[in-house]
């Protein structure tokens, strides 16, 4: 069992090429990971960007583009959950988010995973756990009607 | 880094780990909060012939090995099992995917849906 890394594999019905705009332009990305950002996502870039996520419009997330290899590999490193304005997160370590696009029939197979889970602070970790439960609870509703209201 | 550190706190730290539960009185303390939950001195001392006094000091001996802790709730002194670390950073991966879960939902809604009629007159519309 590892804890360093974990991984999604989903088949979208859309040409990769569209789940790449998805990925690759800010403004895209942002529409459903819920984030507004300030420029364009390049190769080495910094950006901020403010959740637009109702009841996390407080939280800046800072994201550090890493590679953007077309229609295959889009790439970048954060620190995830890092939402609790009053701690300073900037001396930990940020995980490796890794977005690969395949070919398949009728569609894209999109494998996203986050490595690099074993570098933070177990504290830290256990406390996001504690940070989130019951939080997370309480949005999963609305998302799930708005991903349900949005499918065609 | 620190899943190393934790994994070489766990070995030298076993020993008295295994001493601390070497004692009837104590294994079944931890039986206890293992099936209840966190429970007060008070409750944990229900139904045993064990004083107050002797419980308290069998926690403090299962704290001292990293197996228990304690928490002020209002007036009362709650003990609970410290939770594995393992069994931490198990719960936050999942936490994490399940964002990706959810975040992975939207993104599908977003790429298959129709796309806008951007180009009026470039495309049929659709039907």
């Amino acid at each position: 069992m590892t804890t360093d890394r974990i991984e999604r594999k989903v088949l979208l019905r859309a040409p990769r090429a569209r789940v790449w705009r998805a990925l690759a332009d800010a403004q895209e990305f942002g529409a459903w990971f819920l984030v507004k950002f300030e420029g364009p996502f390049v190769p080495g870039a910094t950006l901020h960007g403010r959740i637009t996520r109702p009841g996390y419009e407080h939280v800046i997330m800072e994201i550090t583009i890493e590679t953007m290899d077309p229609e295959r590999l889009f790439s970048y490193r954060w620190r995830p959950y890092a939402i609790d304005p009053k701690v300073d997160y900037s001396r930990e370590p940020k995980t490796l988010v890794e977005f690969r696009l395949e070919e398949a029939g009728g569609g894209t197979l999109l494998t996203i995973s986050e490595s690099g889970f074993d570098a933070i602070p177990a504290e830290r970790r256990a406390e996001a756990y504690r940070m989130n439960d019951g939080g997370w609870a309480q949005q999963a509703e609305s998302i799930r009607s708005h991903v349900e209201h949005q499918r065609p | 880094m620190s899943s190393t550190s934790a994994r070489r706190r766990s070995a030298t730290d076993a020993a008295p780990v295994f001493a601390a539960l070497g004692d009837a009185t104590r294994l079944a303390l931890v039986g206890r909060l293992c099936t209840a939950g966190p429970l007060s001195i008070v409750r944990l001392c229900q139904g045993t012939p064990v004083t107050r006094q002797a419980v308290t000091k069998h926690l403090h001996v299962l704290a001292n090995a990293g197996l228990v802790r304690h928490a002020r709730r209002g007036r009362e002194r709650i003990w609970e099992l410290e939770p594995d670390r393992l069994a931490e950073a198990r719960r936050f991966l999942d936490l994490v995917s399940g964002q990706w879960d959810e975040a992975i939902g939207r993104l599908r809604g977003f790429v298959e849906r129709p796309a806008p009629p951007r180009r009026l007159g470039r495309r049929p519309a659709a039907s």
